[in-house]
């Protein structure tokens, strides 16, 4: 569904010599239905490429298709196709919702004006609201009002950028909701995120990028490939032999002690964990229980970041 | 096509109409240019009943005494300088939307979602410079009948009349009138791009009165003759400018150009 090979986009400033690099290389594949996680820090070059991705601003070079248009030659027809909630809601101010949301029904040429909005505005919870100035409303409404705007010519690819940014706990719970109930819709959502915590509860796969891409996999590759698998034995009393006896088992990489606690070090914990946890009970071992050991998605993301900066300067 | 440009249309009159600036440039100034030549035409024919042309510049006073007696001359000539508000009109009332109309874009981050739309610059700008030229065109025509419609009443002289429904004053009103409209649209358009206050947008556009009141003060001192020549060449001059600032309002009013380099 989106398709980027070798993407840059380069800004020229007057007063500088050399061009600023906001996106370099960028090459990524979503298929159709998939919900992606775009992370990186500010000024990382995200909504650059959101805006590429939109037919906002053409890139510098390399190629871009949505739903197999593509970018720079068929530039209304992926506008067409695609909805964007953009980092700021941008509403009409001294209109209504319903008028704020039919002048754009009527600009992406929808059939039913009348019913689209009314169909969004009531998912939504607006609908009481309707006649009401948008100026009146709170962040989370206008939040939502731009999600709907985003959304009512039924198109094929959604972009969010920073959906939930500025929102209250309660609205971007609300707002975060709506994307679920999206995702069922077998719709391609494309989310710039700063929230690691919405990304992971959100999309299927996340790109880590920061000017170019850092990498791209699922939550829980992204950490298994980083920091490997890693499972916790709480025992009742620790004892130095069973720390020895679990690390003469083959299939064991490491053991660490944490009080009473073994942290081992596994491949594949749901074939070996019954083999150690009978080892450990029949040397004597009391159990309380067993639990894998999870590095967040910040841990992750972090640890990339600054993997890609120190890269960095080494190369320089 | 013109269903995008309708709607543009449609959202810039509900949304700037709601502005009470605007909607006052829009509604009082007009009256005022209308109501201000009618009393002092009126006031003039009980206060200078004697005025001879000798207190015209030489030039006028030839061209009209041709045609009309020396008294008639004085009226048509105290007339002729507020041709001028009918020629600026049809700028200040398109300066004042498209500058609320394009920083309100601006300063409420409106714009991006609409130029996601599959919505052309073409249609965009169209749709911009005639929501902002139209009510001025139309007020400024509809001023103007009223204005020829209530001259009688003033008691001017039948030669005032019909100099003021003549070729000079059709020319200026009917065809320079658009035209300058046109040129207002486009030079908002431009200094729009560049700052960041509606208030500060329509000063900075407002300069493009200076050339008319130098026009105004040159036909008072004799400089300039406001004959149909004059008018014709005037009218080539701003078809030309409006040409120029059609392309540079379009090259600043690219997509890119107002995501990436308008502040």
């Amino acid at each position: 569904m989106i398709r980027t090979e070798n993407l840059v986009k380069q800004f020229v400033i007057k007063k500088k010599k050399e061009p600023i690099v906001a996106v370099e290389g960028l090459t990524l594949e979503i298929p159709e239905a998939e919900v992606f996680g775009f992370l990186g820090p500010n000024g990382a070059g995200k909504t650059t490429t959101l805006r590429m991705l939109s037919s906002l601003i053409s890139p510098t070079s390399g190629r871009a298709w949505i739903d197999n248009f593509e970018v720079g030659k068929r530039d209304q027809d992926i506008r067409r196709n695609v909805g964007i909630l953009t980092e700021t809601p941008g509403m009409y101010e001294r209109l209504s919702a319903e008028k704020n949301l039919s002048i754009f029904a009527h600009l992406y040429g929808v059939k039913d004006v009348s019913g689209q909005t009314e169909k969004y505005l009531r998912m939504l919870g607006l609908w009481e609201r309707r006649f009401d100035e948008v100026g009146s409303f709170s962040k989370g409404m206008r939040q939502k009002l731009a999600i709907a705007r985003a959304l009512l010519h039924e198109l094929k690819v959604l972009y969010l950028d920073e959906p939930t940014s500025g929102l209250d706990p309660e609205s971007a719970k609300l707002v975060r909701d709506f994307i679920e109930e999206l995702k069922t819709e077998g719709r391609t959502i494309f989310i710039c995120t700063h929230n690691l915590d919405e990304a992971e509860r959100l999309c299927q796969r996340i790109g880590i990028f920061k000017t170019r891409l850092i990498t791209v996999d699922s939550p829980a590759n992204l950490r298994s490939q980083l920091y490997g698998r890693r499972v916790v034995f709480h025992l009742q009393k620790m004892n130095s032999r069973w720390a020895a006896l679990i690390k003469n088992v083959s299939f064991v990489k490491d053991v660490q002690t944490v009080e009473d606690k073994l942290v081992v070090g596994l491949t594949d914990p749901e074939k070996q964990n019954p083999i150690l946890v009978k080892k450990l009970v029949e040397a004597g071992a009391g159990i309380k229980f067993v639990g894998e050991l999870k590095h967040s998605l910040e841990d992750v993301y972090l640890e990339l970041i600054h993997e890609d900066e120190l890269k960095g300067k080494e190369a320089a | 096509m013109i269903e995008r440009i309708r709607t543009i249309i449609d959202k810039e009159w509900a949304e700037v109409f709601k502005n009470k600036v605007v909607l006052l440039t829009v509604v009082l100034l007009p009256v005022i240019f209308t109501v201000l030549p009618l009393v002092i035409l009126s006031l003039m024919r009980t206060t200078m009943p004697g005025s001879e042309s000798t207190d015209m510049p030489a030039q006028f006073a030839q061209m009209c005494s041709a045609t009309a007696s020396g008294s008639d001359c004085v009226q048509i000539f105290i007339a002729n300088e507020f041709l001028i508000f009918f020629m600026i009109m049809p700028i200040i009332i398109p300066i004042t939307i498209a500058a609320y109309s394009i920083v309100g874009e601006k300063t409420t981050r409106s714009l991006e979602p609409l130029l996601a739309t599959p919505i052309t610059t073409e249609e965009l700008l169209a749709g911009k410079s005639l929501a902002a030229a139209i009510p001025a065109v139309v007020a400024t025509y509809a001023c103007f009948i009223i204005f020829i419609l209530l001259l009688p009443v003033t008691g001017v002289s039948a030669a005032v009349q019909q100099y003021v429904s003549g070729p000079i004053w059709l020319l200026a009103v009917f065809l320079a009138g658009p035209l300058v409209a046109i040129l207002a649209v486009n030079f908002a358009i431009m200094v729009s791009s560049r700052v960041s206050d509606p208030r500060a947008a329509e000063q900075v556009s407002a300069i493009l009165i200076v050339p008319f009141m130098a026009l105004m003060f040159g036909q008072m001192a004799g400089i300039i003759l406001l004959n149909v020549a004059t008018m014709l060449i005037f009218c080539a001059i701003i078809v030309f400018l409006d040409i120029v600032s059609i392309v540079l309002g379009a090259k600043l009013f690219q997509r890119e150009t107002i995501l990436t380099k308008w502040k």
